[in-house]
Formats: structure tokens, sequence, C-alpha cells
């Protein structure tokens, strides 16, 4: 059943917050804004972000004014449509679960779906990427994957927007998805964005979620289930620096039997302003009876002063299951281990460098693109290079 | 050959109410080949010493020369000392997440060596290095330090210390925390680095347990930040059936 482990950090640099009950929202989800009270900061899903830095998205006072460039990239028999509002596909796999999810799913005029016929296995990945050219822009992506399709995508977010949005993973019965999403923005950006997975029947559904850039990312990272035997692999990494606020909020709502889901999220921070979320919701209803899941999320700070708060949540509403479990832990690389390394002839830089991409490297392994796994570990020594300078 | 050689040496910690002298002139040289002891009573400034030579931050040196073949030690930042030749054995290793051992000891002998040892012959030698310390191949997929049992630690310590074969290697401590099986262990593998003749040992310890298995060429009392005597191998004994009283009562300390 449920264990909870928190390895001390050494210092006042981690936070592990009480639990939380998964569906304690101030509202139950909804596609109307209206719904949505504007938020005051104390609420338990807002009580972490810095508010007034969305820039209005919280609110109503964020006027669509900005363009993102958006490239896809589509193998031979993946379709790209734009669609309207009332287009059936849109809206299939979740509803906002939050004003600002809400404010995107009110706000945007048309909606990309992009289609992955049934029974297709694209040899290239799809490649979605969206540059931001400044302004506030909202957003709606359908990713509808058909019976036994399996495939790759890749979402980019680089340069600079204000932006909120919700993407749609509509996994069929039986089919494999694998999406990575990379977070690559300018330092000035706001993301806030809401990832709905609907799994089908025997359907496997695997996110990579990787952040690095943005002043403040928010995803809210969401798998459901259309049928028994599904399974979700949830795997994260990020990378806060120095003034930036990184939260990424998930939810696995087991509500068929027999469905897995493995949730595994890594962040290392640096800079006294560094500050990352992490919320791991679970929840297990009456029906999902031979549910197995697991979900895990560690922290390494680099540098004083940075801040995490992580909070594991598992809510178990029946008996008859395989597992469940969590845990949490946050760590520093300290001046001892950077000590001890030295002490050894690794120079400090390599050392800084040995300690981060030991961290990561099974999360990176996950990905299984190639060119992503690269670039990713170029960003992380980059970002290390920039710490140390 | 190369000689350590430690020259009225004066260490303070910063403390409450400002600095504090633990180390008062400190004079010692160490040749290759040859094994010293130094002994002393807890808080005697033994692991100053072993700290101060590593060149931990913690420490200021505020007077006296450390030098290495002539080359000034304590110039060099800690990563240097290693690769000149200085190695000290942790009485706390520390751990260090999501670095497993066989990286960072390869990663390690990469900078001591200047090159990338061939992975052929490398895997081969840490085996071998592992198999005679008792310790489990599984060993090497562990994360440094993390978990480890304190005999674990010391045998990772000494591992190292086997393969990154030091001019001077620094011994702190080492028996502290060892059932008599590790300590046997351990001790063996010192004695394999100091047979080759190569290395000068200093060895840190408070009780004489040790020296029954690494038998030393001088011992040395440590006593209120330095050495009040020297002699031979028989000075330990005298050590052992006597205890420190002497030295302590004094007011040395």
């Amino acid at each position: 059943m449920a264990e909870a482990q928190s390895i001390p950090a050494g210092g006042a640099v981690a936070v592990a917050a009480e639990s939380t009950v998964a569906t304690r929202m101030s509202a139950p989800p909804s596609f109307d804004v209206a719904d949505f009270p504007v938020p005051h900061g104390r609420e338990e899903e807002w009580r972490f972000t810095p508010l007034e830095r969305l820039r209005g998205l919280h609110d109503g006072t964020a006027v669509a004014d900005g363009s993102v460039k958006a490239e896809i990239v589509a193998p031979d028999g993946v379709t790209v449509e734009t669609v309207g509002r009332d287009d059936p596909r849109v809206g299939r796999a979740g509803k906002p679960a939050d004003r600002v999810a809400a404010q995107a799913f009110s706000a945007f005029e048309k909606a990309t779906v992009v289609t992955v016929p049934a029974e297709a296995v694209p040899a290239e990945p799809v490649r979605v990427s969206l540059h931001g050219e400044g302004g506030v822009t909202y957003g709606h992506t359908v990713f509808d994957i058909g019976r036994f399709a399996e495939v790759v995508l890749i979402l980019d977010h680089t340069g600079d927007t204000v932006r909120a949005a919700n993407v749609e993973f509509q996994v069929g019965e039986g089919a494999k998805l694998t999406v990575v999403s990379v977070q690559d923005w300018a330092d000035t950006a706001v993301h806030c964005s809401q990832h709905n997975a609907l799994v089908g029947r025997d359907a496997t559904f695997k996110s990579v979620v990787v952040t690095f850039g943005g002043d403040v990312v928010r995803l809210h990272p969401r798998v459901s289930y259309a049928g028994p035997g599904g399974e979700a692999e949830l795997y994260g990494l990020y990378f806060t620096d120095n003034g930036q606020h990184q939260e990424h909020r998930l939810l696995v709502d087991h509500s068929a039997a027999n469905c897995r889901s493995n949730v595994a999220y890594k962040g290392a921070l640096q800079g006294a302003r560094a500050r990352a979320v992490w919320i791991g919701d679970v929840l297990i209803r009456a029906a999902a009876t031979g549910t197995d899941t697991y979900e895990l999320n560690r922290n390494l700070v680099l540098t004083d002063g940075a801040r995490v708060d992580s909070v594991p949540n598992l809510e178990i509403e029946t008996g008859e299951i395989v597992g469940a479990g969590h845990a949490s832990a946050t760590g520093r690389f300290e001046d001892e281990q950077l000590f001890y390394l030295m002490a050894r002839g690794i120079p400090a830089e390599e050392a800084r460098r040995l300690v981060v991409r030991g961290f990561f490297a099974e999360l990176v392994q996950q990905i299984g693109v190639p060119d992503v796994e690269e670039r990713l570990i170029a960003r992380l020594e980059a970002e290390l290079a920039e710490s140390i300078a | 050959m190369a000689t350590l050689e430690i020259h009225d040496l004066h260490v303070s910690v910063d403390g409450e109410g400002g600095p504090k002298e633990i180390l008062r002139g400190v004079d010692l040289t160490v040749k290759q080949g040859e094994t010293h002891a130094i002994m002393g009573p807890n808080g005697s400034g033994k692991s100053t010493l072993a700290y101060s030579l590593a060149g931990h931050p913690k420490y200021t040196i505020t007077g006296g020369t450390v030098t290495l073949d002539g080359e000034d030690v304590l110039d060099m930042s800690v990563d240097e000392r290693a690769r000149a030749g200085v190695f000290l054995a942790m009485q706390y290793p520390v751990e260090v997440p999501g670095v497993s051992v066989s990286n960072f000891l390869r990663t390690s002998a990469t900078a001591i060596r200047g090159e990338a040892p061939r992975l052929r012959t490398w895997v081969k030698e840490v085996k071998e290095t592992m198999q005679r310390l008792e310790m489990d191949p599984s060993f090497a997929e562990r994360n440094v330090n993390e978990g480890f049992s304190g005999g674990e630690k010391k045998r990772h310590e000494i591992l190292q210390l086997e393969l990154l074969k030091p001019k001077i290697a620094i011994l702190d401590e080492t028996d502290s925390g060892l059932d008599i099986d590790a300590l046997r262990i351990v001790s063996e593998g010192v004695n394999r680095v100091r047979d080759s003749g190569e290395v000068g040992t200093l060895l840190i310890t408070h009780y004489t347990r040790i020296l029954r298995y690494i038998k030393p060429d001088h011992v040395h009392v440590f006593a209120g930040g330095r050495i009040v005597e020297s002699g031979g191998p028989e000075l330990a004994d005298k050590l052992e059936a006597e205890g420190y009283e002497q030295y302590t009562k004094g007011g040395v300390s």
C-alpha cells in the first residue's frame, strides 16, 4: 500500500508538504472559464504558484495579442487539420482542471488536430515545434491516435510568449504513443498547459516532459483510462535556474480495471531563487481493481536557497489492487560531495557534471529519440556551465 | 623518490568567537616507501592534519609549508593535490547520489592518470581489486557511498587507494568502525599498496590494533596540535601500555 519516504535534505532547502486530496480543487473540471473563480493564491492548486507572474492568464486580463510560429513535420499517412471549436474531437480527453486551462479553452479560435490513422506505424516521429514570437497566445491541440497505431511525438517549445494551452492525447485501443514535450522557452516566457491523455483499452501512453526554460512553466500532465489494460508511463526532467518557477502537477485517474501507471520525475535546481513544485496525485477509484501504480519524485538542489515543494498523494477507493506506492526525496549537492570528488582528482566543474548527469541518466535513456537525447544532454551541460560561470 | 615535507604547519578553523588554532607547528617528512603512524587522543588535531593536507576548505593555513618533491602543495586546489599524488582515505566518506561507483572510479582514474584507462584492462583491474577486498561485483553499480555500511565505505576507500596508486597515502582512522575481519581485509589492501614501495603512508589512528596488521617504520605521538614525540614501532607498544595520559596532562593541549 502507500508508502512515503522523505530523505532529509540537510537544510531548509526542501519542503515536503502535507498530502492533499486529489479531488480537493476549488472547482470541478469544466470547459467554461466562468465556472472557476479568479484565484487569490491560497487555493490548494494555486498556493505554490506566483500568480503575479502569470501576466493575467489567471484573471481574464491576458488578451490574445501575440503569436507563435508553428511547424509540424508529419510523416506520410499522418494528417494535420485546423478545425473549429465545435469539432467533435475537441475536448474528448478531459476537461480543463483549473481557471487558466479553462481560460485557454474559452479563448482559442482554431484547434489543430493531428491524426495518426489506425494501425499506422510511422518510422519517423511527428514533430511539432512552437516558437513564441511575443505576446499572449492560447492554443488547443488534439492528437488522435488510431487503434493499434504506434508513434512518437515530439513537442518543442522555444521563443517567448505568454501561453495557456490544452493538449489532448486520444490514444486508441492497443495503440502505443510516446510523447516528448520539451519546454525550452526563453527566460521571459510564461507557459501553462494541461496535457490530457485518454488511454484506450490495452493502449500504452508514455510521456516524457522536459522543462528547462521559461519564467513560469506550469504543466498538468493528466491521464485517465477509457478501458481496462491501459498503461501509462510519465517521466519528467526539469532543470530550474535562478528566478525560474517550474511546476509540474500530475494526476493519474485510475477509473478502469487492470491498468498500470508509473511516474518518475526528477529535477535539479540552481540559484537562490530557483523554485520547483511537483504534485503527484494518483486516484484509484472503486472500479479500478487490479491497478498497479507507483510514483516517484527526486530533486537535487545544487546551490543554497533554491526551494522545492514535492507532494505525492495517493487516494485509494479499493483494496483490490496489485500495488500502489510513492516516494519523494530531495537532496543537496554539497560542498562535502564536491570535496570528496575533487580529492580524487576530479576538477570541480566535472564533479558537478558527473553528479547531475548521473542523476538524470535513467530518465534521459527513457526518451529513446537519439537527437532529442543529444540535445538534452547538451542543454544540461550548458545549464551547468552557466552555474559554474 | 617522492617526499612530502611538512614544516611548522599552523592551521585554524572558524568557530564561534573567531578562528581557533588546531595545528600548532607540525613538522614531518614522509618519504616514498615509508610508513608513519600518527597516534593521538581525540581532539588532538590528527584529522585536521589529514584534511588540511588534502585541502579541505574548512581549514585555514595560517603558517608553515607543505611540499611534495619541492612543489608547494598548499598552493594547489584539492583536485590538483590529488593529481599530484596525495590521497586521503577519509574517515567519513561522503555519499554522492546519482553517481555509480564504476563511473566514479573511472572518472577519477582518468583524472589522476591524465588519460582514460583502456576499457578492457580497466574492467579487469577493478574486478580483481574488488575481489581481493572481498567486495561483491554488484557494488560497482551502487551509488558512491549511498547506503554503504561502515565496512563497505572503508573498503571502497582502499579500493580507490589501490587503483589510484598515489605517492602519498593519508589514511584517516581507516580502522574505526571495522570489525576484525574487515580490519584484516582493509589492512591487506593497504599492505599491497605499501609493498609496491612506491607510496609513503601516513596512518592516522587512535588505537594500536591496526598496527598489528600494518607495521609502521615510524610512530609519532600527536597532542595539542603538534607532534610531541617520535620513535620507532616500540613507541606504539608504549602507548598501548600507558595510554596518552602523559602527553595530555602536561598542558600541551
